[in-house]
């Protein structure tokens, strides 16, 4: 088998020229790029840097927002034999200048003056980066650097060089084979420097394509891409399945303008890691309450009958009738018009992936008739392991193994799979390689799980983060984070216990929501600090810590772990400090490092504690936030056994 | 490049300058000259030779018995950014007024691209190609983003009772055109999430972007800045640093502003004017004028001579 995305890109290029492939908006309007221009301008791309002396297996960094000329720029390295390495576009420069001396990238293709600044900081530490190209000019003419240029004079150049090397490029193309790698995906790891995971045309086609199928998809998708080219999940769904497939991506016109740009392109096929599910429950809520009380009141009704209907579906339970009764009134005037709001009304399959989702935030969506499921899957694994299928989605469960992939799990409770999508290992990092890939082929998924009775996946943490309290209880923190992360007033959370006596939570309020309550109520606040310990604020998201500590009650393995003290940060959890990932994941021991001050308070018997947080600016400089951090008791829930 | 402190000062994202840049800039006056080879300012692009564009000569304006302006002579060369400060009631904005013709000289001439320009109406300087934002902003408060910034292109319409009331024919494409072009500029100052939304709504700082927006809109060759950076923090300055700076490198827009922010004015601008008392006391590079004797006189309040 000799399937190549370059050459899949021509054959679409061959067999619908004129179908859309990209749409960005850009000056206000959806520009369209189709299949053939896709391969045209890729062409053009690689032709520029084969006239730079690109060799095939040369590493090229791609950053920038999504942006078809990137996707362009990622092609064209494909297509002459090397290997696209992309970059998270809010990183730092340490991290950027890491990753471009790691991965040995001779070229970086970026989107603007940001990254062509970061990188011109950080070009000394990386002596192999030999020549940097921009797509966006603005700001840049008067930048004078020899190895700067800009994407249409690479383009340019190309066009020159092709004309002494007709077939280079056909040439080339043909050389490319389906085990070569076709791109290094860096993740930012909860723990340790990043480790480029290394895949292949196969590994991506294959996985991309079982996945395709599995869902049924048609060349009439439309897809919002907006997460960051760096992250595999875009790879595979912006890149991979849209080549694969042949329906077209759309690149927002902003970062900010995202939520209104899904509006108008009303995706059938969408993904979205829990945090952005979040986000729109949260404008949500915040619209809800900022609406009259007679509206107030229907939405909130219908809302909770949805959600009721929901969940009783999906255990199986019989459906109270006056609910069903009740559901196609709320369709009218509640689900449809808010699914229309929120760009979702034409979504035909939603996935949450990256991480678990509240169940609560799960089923509000669900319940609204958006048939968002959950996916399991890892860089490593070329995102795809299991997903849930139409008619068989659970709560709790990720779902069942997709085409070709198997799974077991070991004798220490963590999840094991095995899949043709199973990536080439590690970049010059063979020990990370084989601390995950075991004998047979089987590769540690880090998490740990276990298969029901009907074989769907459960998760039930990071195997690493499960542990006991003090006394012995079973203590999950991702569990308890995902039901606090459910109010709207939570953006994060991290909780504490291991070893410990009872379990504590350090809160992160979430300031539009926040914000939006303490104004309705005539509380003055200057800042996210201040906001953050007022008592008014305490108090509330206390009630949502009580909250969380009733709904343990219905599990019954986890309702011992309450929370019994909690604290709300007086800054936010940042990627740019490394308390979180570039993906929003907890980095857990570096917060406990971080915040061993307040988490002994926690414990002790104060009821505030000062700190002095260093935070990094995104230029990578530093600075200190002080604050005095009030520490919360919370009332543990007593239910009847 | 050696220098990478430099750098991150000429004219970096606002996201990437950070909080501190602004402060970093006025410790190091020289980073804007050290930072030449980044954004060639003064002499580099080659633009600020020949002719000035704008000159007043011995301008005075009085308001009664009280002298704004007493026989002040200014250049503004072409391409550059000039700094006009001075203390509270220094008659800097009386200047901004004089040049933009809603007041008029009671002696002293006004010469814009080489004719004299002195007794011109706002409409017609205006048309000329000196567009302006106010000290206090004036947009139309219930129109959007957008609206707003098409009001700025009015003076580049033709209109014609019938046809746009209709929106057909030459209105349309008019009216598409012009639309065109404020999307360039909507992009460049990267308010698209706020193009549909009323300006009224809008933080102050947007707002103040949005005015620049409405100035550019015009396709200005001369650009007058009242005060553009008044009451901003220090981020949403920085910012619009940067914004002032990509105009006259991008468009090669020449910038006139008005500016208290001392760290501001010797980062971005190319020349200095310094009134005071209605006078131009001093004229130069930020570094001369920042060693100035009269200046440090004026705005430290020495007794005067």
């Amino acid at each position: 088998m000799t399937e190549t995305f370059p050459r899949l890109v021509r054959d679409n290029a061959r067999t619908r020229p004129q179908h859309v492939a990209m749409r960005e908006k850009d000056y206000g309007i959806w520009q369209s790029y189709t299949w053939r221009d896709y391969y045209e301008q890729a062409r053009l791309i690689a032709l520029g840097l084969a006239s730079l002396g690109f060799r095939r297996g040369d590493k090229v960094a791609i950053i920038g927002d999504n942006r078809p000329q990137l996707y362009w720029a990622v092609l064209g390295t494909q297509a002459l034999g090397g290997v696209p390495v992309p970059l998270y576009q809010d990183g730092i420069e340490k991290e950027i200048a890491f990753i471009l001396d790691h991965a040995e990238a001779r070229f970086a293709i970026v989107e603007d003056q940001e990254q062509v600044d970061k990188l011109l900081h950080v070009r000394a530490r990386c002596p192999r980066l030999e020549t940097i190209v921009y797509d966006d000019a603005r700001g840049l003419r008067a930048y004078s650097e020899p190895f700067l240029m800009s994407l249409e004079q690479l383009q340019e150049e190309g066009r020159k060089f092709s004309i002494g090397h007709p077939s280079h490029f056909e040439d080339e193309l043909e050389k490319g084979r389906a085990d070569d790698p076709a791109i290094i995906c860096y993740t930012s790891g909860t723990t340790g420097a990043p480790k480029g995971a290394v895949l292949s045309h196969r590994n991506l086609s294959v996985t991309a394509r079982n996945a395709a199928e599995f869902e049924k998809l048609r060349a009439d998708e439309e897809i919002l891409s907006y997460l960051p080219m760096a992250w595999i999940g875009d790879h595979i769904f912006s890149y991979a399945q849209s080549i694969l497939v042949g329906f077209a991506i759309n690149c927002p016109e902003s970062t900010a303008t995202v939520l209104h740009d899904l509006r108008e392109i009303g995706p059938t096929y969408f993904f979205a890691p829990p945090r952005i599910w979040e986000t729109l429950l949260t404008n949500v809520m915040v619209r809800v309450e900022d609406a009259a009380w007679p509206k107030r009141r229907l939405v909130r009704f219908f809302l909770d009958v949805a959600q009721e209907l929901e969940r009783a579906r999906l255990s199986g339970r019989a459906l109270s009738g006056w609910r069903r009764l009740l559901y196609p009134l709320g369709e009218v005037l509640v689900y449809g018009p808010l699914r229309d709001n929120l760009g979702l009304r034409r979504v035909r399959r939603a996935y949450t992936a990256g991480e678990a989702i509240g169940p609560e935030i799960f089923l509000f969506f669900r319940g609204l008739g958006i048939n968002v499921k959950q996916l399991y899957g890892m860089t490593e694994a070329s995102v795809f392991i299991t997903i849930q299928r139409d008619g068989d989605v659970r709560p709790d469960s990720v779902g069942t193994p997709i085409k070709d992939v198997e799974l077991k799990i070991s004798d220490e409770g963590e999840v094991l799979y095995r899949s043709p999508g199973v990536f080439q290992g590690y970049f010059k990092n063979d020990a990370a390689t084989r601390q995950v890939m075991l004998e047979g082929g089987w590769m540690r998924s880090g998490d740990a799980g276990f298969l029901d009775a009907a074989g769907h996946l459960k998760i039930v943490d990071r195997a690493k983060d499960v542990t006991r309290l003090a006394d012995g209880t079973i203590f999950a923190p991702k569990y308890l984070e995902n039901k606090l992360k459910f109010s709207p007033y939570v953006k994060e959370a991290v909780c504490v216990g291991q070893d410990r006596p009872y379990v504590t939570a350090l809160i992160n309020i979430d300031l539009t929501a926040v914000g939006n309550w303490a104004e309705r109520r005539n509380i003055a606040y200057t800042s996210y600090t201040d906001l953050s310990q007022k008592p008014e604020v305490a108090a509330l998201i206390r009630q949502e810590v009580e909250r969380v500590n009733t709904s343990l009650l219905e599990d019954d393995v986890l309702r011992h772990a309450q929370i019994r003290k909690f604290l709300i940060l007086h800054k936010e959890l940042d990627p740019d400090d490394e308390e979180i990932t570039r993906t929003r994941k907890v980095r857990r021991g570096y917060i406990a490092q971080k915040y061993a001050p307040l988490i002994e308070a926690l414990y002790g018997e104060r009821d505030h504690v000062e700190v002095e947080a260093r935070v990094t600016y995104e230029d990578g400089r530093t600075g200190t936030v002080r604050a005095d951090v009030r520490i919360c008791e919370a009332t543990a829930a007593e239910g009847l056994r | 490049m050696s220098d990478p402190e430099a750098h991150g000062l000429s004219g970096s994202r606002p996201a990437g300058g950070g909080v501190g840049a602004i402060a970093g800039r006025t410790s190091n006056p020289e980073a804007r000259h050290g930072s030449a080879g980044a954004r060639p300012s003064a002499g580099g692009v080659g633009a600020i030779s020949g002719p000035p564009l704008l000159v007043t000569e011995d301008v005075s304006v009085r308001f009664g018995a009280l002298l704004a302006l007493s026989k002040v002579s200014l250049e503004i060369r072409r391409g550059e950014v000039l700094a006009i400060i001075g203390p509270n009631g220094a008659g800097k904005t009386t200047l901004l007024n004089v040049v933009s013709g809603f007041y008029h000289p009671y002696e002293g001439r006004i010469v814009f691209e080489g004719r004299e320009r002195t007794h011109l109406a706002p409409p017609d300087v205006a048309a000329l190609g000196i567009a302006r934002t106010f000290q206090n902003v004036a947009l139309f408060r219930g129109m959007s983003v957008l609206d707003n910034l098409m009001t700025g292109r009015l003076l580049k319409m033709r209109g014609h009772f019938l046809l746009d009331a209709l929106w057909w024919g030459p209105a349309k494409r008019q009216e598409l055109a012009n639309r065109a072009v404020v999307e360039r500029i909507i992009d460049f100052l990267e308010i698209q999430a706020i193009r549909k939304t009323p300006a009224g709504k809008l933080p102050y700082g947007l707002q103040k972007r949005v005015e620049l927006g409405r100035a550019l809109a015009a396709e200005p060759t001369l650009l007058l800045l009242d005060e553009p950076m008044a009451g901003m923090n220090v981020e949403e300055k920085e910012d619009m640093s940067r914004f002032i700076l990509d105009v006259n490198s991008e468009f090669g827009t020449t910038i006139a502003l008005i500016e208290h922010d001392m760290g501001v004015v010797m980062d971005i601008s190319d020349r200095v004017a310094v009134l005071d008392y209605g006078r131009k006391i001093a004229e130069g590079t930020p570094e001369q004028v920042r060693k100035d004797q009269a200046v440090l006189d004026a705005y430290l309040g020495a007794t005067r001579g």
